[in-house]
């Protein structure tokens, strides 16, 4: 066992974990972030997504230890300060780019990475940032049109800052 | 998984030292070793995390070769502006590998040790006749890959870069298996400053990554998807499982040597 801390959404958290422990049951099981969510045991399905120093990974594929220091972003983290849902998260309500929402949380945190790097990316480029990311339900169609449409929306506040 | 310890050294050589101890086994972007390590085929005592090892990450160009540190990660491969303008094929490699939370952690040390027969670095590596450096020595490209999941790396032994001569023109063509998303067949073509052709296979070969000498002599005569057709592919030598068949590779093999040829005319 060992002292692991890390900036989870803004805030320090300290926890133990042992050198198997995998990021994903840590943020479940010790900070109690229960949003981050384990579709698999292959590595494969993306439904634990979370980033990590800004970048997206997989936490059920990182150890918890090897995290000691880092800024980690969940699910939790996605929602504006007052509590309502973040551009993306609204995105996904309104376009039913989710059915029973397993997959939901590591959608939305890919898709955020994407956006990020790639403020206005195409269909193909959205179906490709997603690759690693797999939904039993909606059939792919109504994510690819949330993301579309949270593009432009961030687009469009942008414009409007300026 | 077993209970293990996790070590993560700061440099290379306390890595080496925390790998002599009995049971111990590296760690790089665990993209694969982590999902092994959850089905109980693996028991290492200590994992020796060897992504806080700055020396082995990074890409440099050094006259002739291209340079990149065991520890690069895919993702950092496949957006370097030295990778692009050096040998834009590994790029597009890198940015092919997996999805982009794969791209993010899994590393080209990683790869080419675990050897995976369907990765898709090994067909890079071998078709360029790229250098595999290690904490020890050098290793050739085809010294290197020893079959299925075999490398000749000795026991603790870390890859600490790779070492790709740069050719005139080069293309990675995969065919994609969609569920795993590795490789099905995929060919790495290279033509070499001397005027050869080299042809790297991946995916295919029952005993893992190959060159295809058919091929290679054949292209190196005439450049040309007419000189494919001449060439036999033999199906003995190919995998068989129940994604493709050993015949079904061997025509892929050629299909995929075909569009390597018009994505470089
Ligand atoms: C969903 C998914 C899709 C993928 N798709 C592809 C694909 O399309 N193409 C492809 O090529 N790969 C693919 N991969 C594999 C991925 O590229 C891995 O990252 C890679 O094979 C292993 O690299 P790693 O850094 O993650 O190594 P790890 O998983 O950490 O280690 C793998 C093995 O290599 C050893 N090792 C690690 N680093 C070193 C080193 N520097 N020196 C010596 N030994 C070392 C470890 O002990 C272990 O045995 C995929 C993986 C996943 C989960
Ligand atoms: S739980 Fe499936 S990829 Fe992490
Ligand atoms: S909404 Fe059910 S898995 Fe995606």
């Amino acid at each position: 066992m060992a002292k692991v801390t890390m900036t989870v959404n803004g805030k320090e958290h300290s926890g133990e974990a042992e050198g198997r422990t995998l990021l994903v049951d840590f943020i479940r099981g010790e900070l109690g972030l229960t949003g981050t969510h384990v579709g698999c045991d292959t590595s494969q399905c993306g439904a634990c997504v979370v980033h990590v120093n800004g970048e997206s990974v997989k936490s059920c594929s990182v150890f918890a230890q090897a995290c000691d220091g880092a800024t980690v972003a969940t699910i939790e983290g996605m929602q504006n300060d007052d509590g309502t849902l973040g551009v993306l998260q609204a995105a996904f309500q309104e376009h039913h780019g989710l059915q029973c929402g397993f997959c939901t949380p590591g959608m939305v945190m890919s898709a955020s990475e994407l956006l990020k790097v790639n403020a206005s990316p195409t269909e193909e480029e959205i179906r490709e940032g997603l690759k690693g990311n797999i939904c039993r339900c909606t059939g792919y169609h109504n994510i690819v049109k949330a993301v579309q449409s949270a593009a432009a929306t961030m687009a469009g506040a942008a414009q409007a800052a300026e | 998984m077993y209970a293990f310890d996790l070590a993560r050294p700061a440099d290379l050589a306390s890595a080496v030292t925390s790998l002599q101890t009995e049971g111990a086994q590296a760690l790089s972007g665990g993209q694969t070793l982590i999902p092994v390590l959850k089905q109980r085929l693996s028991q290492p005592s200590v994992l020796v995390d060897l992504s806080g090892i700055d020396s082995m990450k990074g890409i440099r160009r050094a006259g002739e070769f291209l340079i990149i540190g065991g520890g690069t990660t895919h993702g950092t491969v496949a957006g370097s502006a030295e990778v692009a303008s050096a040998i834009p094929a590994i790029a597009s490699l890198a940015s092919k590998i997996g999805d982009p939370q794969v791209r993010n952690r899994g590393t080209i040390g990683g790869s080419v040790a675990n050897n995976d027969p369907a990765a898709c670095y090994p067909s890079a590596v071998i078709a360029l006749g790229a250098t595999v450096e290690t904490n020890k020595r050098e290793i050739a490209a085809e010294d290197f890959f020893q079959g299925l999941y075999t490398t000749s790396l000795e026991e603790g032994e870390i890859v600490t870069a790779v070492k790709f001569p740069i050719p005139v023109a080069a293309t990675y063509q995969k065919f994609e298996q969609p569920a795993s998303r590795f490789s099905l067949t995929s060919v790495f073509l290279a033509k070499m400053g001397d005027g050869s052709v080299r042809v790297g296979v991946t995916g295919a070969g029952a005993d893992g990554v190959f060159r295809h000498a058919g091929l290679e002599a054949a292209l190196s005569a005439d450049f040309s998807a007419a000189a494919v057709d001449g060439v036999a592919v033999d199906a003995g030598m190919m995998s068989n499982d129940l994604h493709a068949t050993p015949e079904y590779r061997a025509h892929l093999v050629k299909v995929m040597t075909k569009r390597a040829i018009a994505a470089l005319s």
